[in-house]
């Protein structure tokens, strides 16, 4: 299941729109960092609204993606965690210490939007 | 009367995993969990059917319901033929991995789920156990 990404401005948007196997997550993983190279952009939103389970090989996947884009010089945030998915993660042990984390779309875009504006 | 039927499946590959997570989270969702324990079921899945792939390459995650005069609840058994776990207590304790992983994938499970029990003999394999009960 590939996961679309969209190009909005200097902002790209994957939005997660099923379950995700492993070998889909790094591929996720491949296509952001490509993107990100290819068009310079400033930040992205990965958009797990559609997630039902955020287990250890998704959370080291996406704060992977984070970190590399940080490199990049861009910023990630991460919107949608479920509720039932943040308490499930919090039990199993997992922290997501360094990436940026948003209630929804427009809120992502709002953080971006404030972090990017210096670089303006 | 519910029909007391038990779901296997197969873990070869990590696609696997999402169909051993989904199909446990279905059985949750009809045995009465809330969305938050089904949640942390299907979690709980997700992490036992990795630690197959990851280390044994082949097992089976077998589900179903359980029923005791004062409870039901449901019961997820993780097993495998793999190299087998050295030292259980190690495996148990967080940070501990030796796959290359974030080696919080059992003590992880033994905080989602209300039981865990683990077997494990070197060269012959793993089973882990956990349920969760009906609150």
């Amino acid at each position: 299941m590939e996961v679309p990404i969209l190009k909005q401005g200097r902002f790209l948007i994957a939005t997660i729109q099923a379950a995700l196997s492993d070998a889909d997550l790094l591929q996720l993983r491949r296509a952001l960092i490509d993107k990100v190279i290819h068009f310079r952009s400033q930040g992205v939103i990965v958009d797990v609204t559609a997630l039902d389970v955020m287990d250890s090989f998704a959370t080291r996947t996406l704060r992977d993606i984070t970190n590399v884009i940080r490199l990049r010089g861009a910023d990630t945030v991460i919107v949608g965690i479920q509720p039932e998915v943040a308490f499930a993660m919090v039990q199993l042990g997992l922290t997501m210490e360094g990436v940026a984390t948003a209630l929804d779309l427009e809120e992502g875009l709002a953080h971006l939007q404030q972090r990017t504006a210096r670089k303006t | 009367m519910p029909v007391l039927q038990d779901i296997l499946v197969a873990i070869r590959s990590d696609a696997d995993i999402v169909v051993a997570r989904q199909r446990g989270r279905a059985l949750a969702a009809d045995i009465g969990f809330t969305a938050t324990d089904t949640t942390l079921i299907a979690t709980a899945i997700s992490e036992l059917a990795r630690n197959i792939v990851s280390y044994a390459r082949h097992g089976e995650v077998m589900m179903r319901r359980v029923e005791t005069t004062q409870k039901k609840g449901m019961v997820i058994i993780a097993r495998d033929s793999g190299p087998g776990i050295r030292s259980i207590p190690d495996a148990l304790r967080d940070g501990y991995s030796t796959s290359g992983g974030l080696g919080l994938g059992l003590p992880g499970v033994n905080r989602l789920m209300d039981e865990f029990a683990i077997e494990s003999e070197l060269q012959r394999g793993t089973t882990v156990t956990v349920k969760m009960w009906l609150k």
